[in-house]
C-alpha cells in the first residue's frame, strides 16, 4: 500500500508512552485565516523540544485554519501531530474520510473530543452537528482499524491510530465524569490528556480514583499557562471544569509589575517537576495559549530535556 | 403541544405587500394556549392591520388548524370572505400555515415562528423535552430525553461543559445529563448510564415524516 509519508522523523505517542518514558506535549492554535507564518514559527519552536503537538479542532467553536492541514504541515516539519477531531463541525461520514486520509499521510495519533457547542463561539448560527460525540468516535476509530465504517461496509485498506481523549479531574459533580471515563476506555481509548489541573492535591486525587477505574491507560496531566490576574478571573468564572486555587492566585497576585508571565512560567515549571518527581502521571500536555514561545522557557526551568526522560 | 411565537408585527405587514383584502385564520388549540393566534389575537391582528389601510375580509378561529380537510371545510364554510381576500395570515404553527397552503391557490403568510414541540409547565411557560427523533430512546435514561434536554443530544454523558448541573451553552439552563444522572442514579440504574452507547440512528424518521394507518391506504378520511 502506498503511504504518501514515507518516514517518521520522531518516534510516535504510542511509541514514547509505551517505552515508559513521561510524555511531554505542546499544542498548536492554528490562526484565523492564510497567515500561517508565526503557527509555522511556533512549530519550528517547539517540534524538537516535545515529543507531540495537538492541533485544536475549530477551538471553542471559533472557525480556524483546519487541524487536519496543521497536522500535515507539523509532519513537513518534522514534528509529531496529535490530531484534534470534535464532532460539532462534521457527522460520521466527514469525520470517517477525514481519518482515511490523515492516516495515509502519517497521523499517528487522534485526540477524541465531543467538542464545545456552536453559541459558544463565533459562528453562532451554524448548525451543530453532533452526529457522534467523543465515546462514539472512539468506537468508529476501532471499527475503522477493524477493516469497516460505521455503515458496516468492508473498507479497502484500515486505519490505526493511538486513540486519545480528555477527561476533566475538576469536573462538578465528578461522578458522572469518571463513568464516561471508563466508557472512553471500553469504546477504545489508550491514553487521556486532562483539562487543565493547578490544583495538585486534587489532581493526586483524580489520578488514584482513575487508577481504581483502569491502572494502565496512560494519563498525561493537562496544565494551561496562567499569563495574568484577568486570565485567571476569567477562567475562575467562566470555563466550566478548570479550577485555579486560592494558593497560585495569591501567587500570580503578588507578582511584581510585569512579572506575571514570569510567575506563571515559574508555576508550570514546578507542576511539570513534580508530576515528574512523583510519578503522578504518565506525561504533561502544555497549553501555552498563544504563548508558545516562552514553552521552551518553561522546560528549561523544569529542567526537562525529551531526549534525556 | 405546538409552541409558537409571534413575529414582529412589521415582518407580517412586509409579507402582506400588494396584497390589501386578507384574511385571518388563528387556532383553537395550540396558538390560543401560546397567546399566538387565540380569538384575542386575532381581533388585534385585525385591528393592526385595518389601521395600516387593510381590509379585513374576515376572521375565524377553529381547532386544528393543521387537519387540512376540517381546514377546506372551514373555508368552504366562509366562502365569501374567503373569496374576497387577497392573501391569508395565519396565526397558527408552520403545520398550519400549510394546511392554509392546500385549502388556497392565494397568498399564504404566516405570522408566527414556530419553535419546539413543548411542554406546558404552567401558564405561558414552556420548555422543550421531546424533539420527535423517531427512535425513542426514553426508556434507557429515566425517561429523561438526552437527545433533546442536552443541548448537544449527545448519548454517553454529560460533556466537559457541564457544571454544576447547568449547561455550557446557558447558566440558566440544566444540563440534561446531569438531570439523567441524578434519575438513574436514584433508580438505582446507573448501569445504564455506564453501557456505551452507539451510534444513533437520526434517519429513523426520514424527513418529510409520514405515518399511514394501514386501513386507511385505500383513501377515506
Ligand atoms: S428520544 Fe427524545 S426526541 Fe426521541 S422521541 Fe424520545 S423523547 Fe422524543
Ligand atoms: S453541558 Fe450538559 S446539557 Fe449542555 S451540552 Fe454538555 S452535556 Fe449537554
Amino acid at each position: 500500500m502506498t503511504m504518501l509519508l514515507e518516514k517518521h522523523v520522531k518516534p510516535s505517542i504510542k511509541e514514547v508512552m509505551e517505552s515508559g518514558t513521561f510524555l511531554v506535549s505542546g499544542e498548536i492554535g492554528p490562526p484565523k485565516g492564510t497567515d500561517i507564518d508565526e503557527m509555522i514559527h511556533h512549530i519550528d519552536l517547539l517540534k524538537d523540544k516535545v515529543h507531540a503537538m495537538n492541533i485544536t479542532d475549530n477551538q471553542s467553536s471559533v472557525m480556524r485554519y483546519p487541524s487536519l492541514g496543521t497536522a500535515l504541515i507539523i509532519l513537513e516539519h518534522g514534528g509529531e501531530p496529535n490530531l484534534q477531531v470534535t464532532c460539532r463541525d462534521r457527522n460520521r461520514l466527514a469525520i470517517e474520510a477525514d481519518l482515511l486520509f490523515a492516516y495515509t499521510r502519517g497521523v499517528r495519533s487522534v485526540l477524541c473530543l465531543t467538542g464545545d457547542s456552536i453559541p459558544v463561539g463565533d459562528h453562532k448560527e451554524a448548525k451543530a452537528v453532533f452526529d457522534c460525540e467523543s465515546v462514539q468516535l472512539l468506537q468508529m476509530i476501532r471499527n475503522l482499524e477493524e477493516g469497516k465504517d460505521s455503515g458496516g461496509n468492508e473498507l479497502k485498506g484500515g486505519v490505526e491510530f493511538y486513540k486519545g481523549a480528555i477527561v476533566t479531574p475538576e469536573a462538578h459533580p465528578i461522578e458522572p465524569q469518571m463513568i464516561k471515563f471508563a466508557k472512553k476506555i471500553e469504546a477504545g481509548a489508550q491514553w487521556f490528556q486532562t483539562q487543565a489541573v493547578y490544583d495538585m492535591d486534587n489532581f493526586k486525587r483524580f489520578m488514584e480514583q482513575a487508577r481504581k477505574i483502569d491502572d494502565k491507560v496512560k494519563i498525561c496531566a493537562g496544565l494551561v499557562l496562567l499569563t495574568s490576574m484577568g486570565a485567571i478571573k476569567y477562567m475562575n468564572a467562566n470555563v466550566p471544569g478548570v479550577f485555579v486555587p486560592d494558593d497560585l492566585v495569591k501567587e500570580m497576585a503578588d507578582a511584581p509589575k510585569g512579572e506575571a508571565l514570569n510567575t506563571g512560567v515559574r508555576i508550570m515549571a514546578r507542576q511539570i517537576r513534580q508530576c515528574i518527581d512523583e510519578k503522578l502521571c504518565d506525561g504533561v500536555h502544555i497549553m501555552a495559549i498563544g504563548k508558545e514561545d516562552v514553552v521552551p522557557r518553561i522546560l528549561d526551568e523544569a529542567g526537562v530535556d525529551i531526549n534525556k526522560l | 403541544m405546538i409552541i409558537t411565537t409571534s413575529k414582529p408585527f412589521e415582518e407580517v405587514l412586509k409579507q402582506l405587500e400588494g396584497e390589501d383584502k386578507v384574511f385571518i385564520v388563528g387556532c383553537g388549540l395550540c396558538a390560543t394556549t401560546c397567546e399566538t393566534g387565540g380569538e384575542p389575537q386575532v381581533a388585534e391582528m385585525k385591528a393592526k392591520l385595518e389601521a395600516e389601510g387593510k381590509t379585513v375580509t374576515g376572521t375565524i378561529v377553529f381547532d386544528e388548524v393543521c387537519h387540512e380537510l376540517n381546514t377546506k371545510r372551514k373555508f368552504r364554510e366562509n366562502k365569501e370572505a374567503v373569496e374576497a381576500a387577497d392573501g391569508f395570515v395565519v396565526m397558527a404553527c408552520g403545520a398550519g400555515t400549510q394546511s392554509v397552503r392546500e385549502a388556497t391557490e392565494k397568498g399564504v403568510h404566516s405570522a408566527n415562528n414556530t419553535v419546539f414541540l413543548g411542554n406546558i409547565q404552567r401558564h405561558g411557560q414552556f420548555v422543550e423535552k421531546c424533539s420527535l427523533c423517531g427512535d425513542c430512546v426514553l426508556e434507557d435514561f429515566g425517561a429523561i430525553c438526552p437527545v433533546t434536554r442536552c443541548h448537544k443530544g449527545i448519548l454517553n454523558g454529560p460533556c466537559g461543559g457541564t457544571d454544576e448541573g447547568k449547561c455550557e451553552t446557558d447558566k440558566e439552563k440544566d444540563c440534561g445529563w446531569t438531570l439523567i444522572y441524578n434519575q438513574l442514579e436514584k433508580m438505582g440504574k446507573l448501569d445504564r448510564f455506564r453501557r456505551v452507547y452507539g451510534l444513533k440512528n437520526w434517519q429513523a424518521n426520514m424527513k418529510p415524516g409520514r405515518v399511514i394507518f394501514e386501513k386507511c391506504e385505500e383513501g377515506g378520511e
